[in-house]
């Protein structure tokens, strides 16, 4: 179903940026390094419209632009339906003959916020339309561009502006919503999670997102040092200690059958190597309320959430695990 | 930006940015600088992968990677993704 197309370390290294330096994101920004990455896996011509966001603001500072390929700002909520338009406008103009490539291919990218919130009903608009788009949900788990609020994507405890923890509560009362099981249920050809330190991984899956005929979703786990207390350097370390501790698991769901991603199995295959959430909590300053007398009590509740989430999502890979979790 | 480049006149209605980023240097807003081990670095290329602002970059002709401190923030991501601690960030 998808080409073998294998990227190496140097196929990517010697491939030219097209999200290029000189953009003023904050130093060790993981959305930074996710773009980066994924404008190397497109396959030839590509349009790109950006949601308002931390992701759009750093790279159009007027009148410089880090981007080396058509890019179109839209609003906060309408990253998907732009795209549609633009699939839309391209079908038509090569039908009338109007444009000569052969394949131009199309990318929504928006922020949790713009994915979770605000842009879910053009999202499931345009998936619902079968519009044929790569939608990249770049997840820094609030929204940061606008001074850390909380959003459908930020994880249970998480400190935000407006979860505050405090006297009154433990940072944000509610679970970090599973967007990307949602968009399964949509039935879409093409479903997966991807996290910057598995890089080839996640290099994979964009250009399956974008071979696949119809709408693909593609979310990835984008660590954000301003907006999560952490230190710049351990950006990319988050990204993996989210997947050992499996918080965030990598998958795939083509045509709706999940399948756990090669990172992930680790865990599975042998739940030893499945770290504890406390690992990755606690280098974040957004936890650190977690580890008070006052509030360790959540600390075990995000861990057996975490674990229930897990064993779920191997029952729907249908791995059965040879021994007892971690 | 320095001066006004283009009168509001003159600007495209939709709001065409049309200078590279690659114009504007970011390097000034480090307080620490990756320093390399040539002896120690094995050129696998994570540190390209990773870097945030694409400022460490392959040079194939020299079979080497090559920073270049006009985009690098200082972040320490290349520092702390080396396999063979090849780099230590310095203090300005
Ligand atoms: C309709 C509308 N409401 C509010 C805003 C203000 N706004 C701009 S960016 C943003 C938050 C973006 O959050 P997210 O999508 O998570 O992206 P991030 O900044 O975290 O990368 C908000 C609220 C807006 N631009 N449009
Ligand atoms: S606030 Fe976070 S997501 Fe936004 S530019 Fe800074 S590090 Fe990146
Ligand atoms: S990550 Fe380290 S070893 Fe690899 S190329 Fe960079 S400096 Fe060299
Ligand atoms: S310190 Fe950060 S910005 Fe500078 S080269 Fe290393 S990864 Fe890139
Ligand atoms: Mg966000």
């Amino acid at each position: 179903m998808f080409s073998e197309w294998k990227f190496t370390a140097k196929d990517i290294a010697e491939k030219p940026d097209l999200f290029l330096s000189g953009h003023r994101a904050c130093a060790g920004c993981g959305p930074a390094t996710v773009l980066r990455l994924i404008m190397k896996a497109v396959r030839g011509p590509t349009i790109v419209t950006n949601a308002t966001g931390c992701m759009e603001v750093v790279a159009s500072i007027y009148p410089y632009t880090s981007w080396a390929t058509p890019w179109l700002h839209t609003a906060f909520e309408t990253a998907a339906a732009n795209a549609a338009g633009i699939e839309t406008a391209l079908k038509i103009m090569k039908k009338k003959s109007k444009i000569k490539q052969e394949q131009i291919d199309v990318i929504a990218l928006a922020g949790d916020g713009g994915t979770y919130d605000i842009g879910i009903q053009a999202l499931s608009g345009a998936v619902e339309r079968g519009h044929d788009f790569l939608f990249v949900l770049y997840d820094n788990e609030a929204y940061m561009n606008t001074g850390i609020q909380r959003s459908g994507g930020t994880p249970l405890g998480a400190s935000t502006t407006t979860s505050p923890a405090g006297t009154a509560i433990p940072g944000k009362l509610e679970h970090k919503k599973p967007i990307a099981d949602i968009m399964v249920a949509h039935g879409m050809p093409y479903v997966a999670t991807a996290s910057p330190y598995y890089w080839r991984d996640l290099l994979v899956k964009v250009r399956r997102g974008i071979e696949v005929n119809g709408p693909a979703f593609l979310h990835v786990f984008a660590p954000c040092p301003r907006g999560w207390r952490s230190d710049p350097a351990k950006s990319i370390e988050l990204s993996r200690l989210a997947v050992e501790t499996c918080i965030f698991p990598l998958w795939e769901a083509v045509n709706s059958e999940y399948q756990l991603s090669a990172p992930s199995k680790v865990m599975a295959l042998s739940p030893q190597k499945k770290k504890l959430v406390k690992e990755y909590l606690q280098v974040q300053g957004r936890f650190r309320h977690l580890f008070t007398p006052k509030y360790e009590k959540m600390l075990g509740d995000i861990q057996r959430i975490t674990d229930e989430r897990w064993q779920r999502l191997l029952k729907k890979c249908g791995i059965t695990q040879p021994a007892k979790t971690a | 930006m320095t001066a006004q480049e283009k009168s509001w006149k003159e600007i495209a209605p939709a709001g065409v940015c049309w200078k590279p980023s690659t114009k504007f240097l970011t390097g000034d807003w480090k307080t620490y600088t990756p320093l390399r081990d040539l002896e120690k670095c094995t050129r696998c290329l994570l540190c390209v992968l990773f870097c945030p602002d694409g400022a460490i970059r392959w040079n194939a002709q020299k079979g080497d990677i090559e920073f270049d401190l006009n985009f690098c923030k200082g972040c320490g991501i290349c520092a702390n993704e080396c396999p063979t601690k090849a780099i230590e960030m310095k203090l300005e």
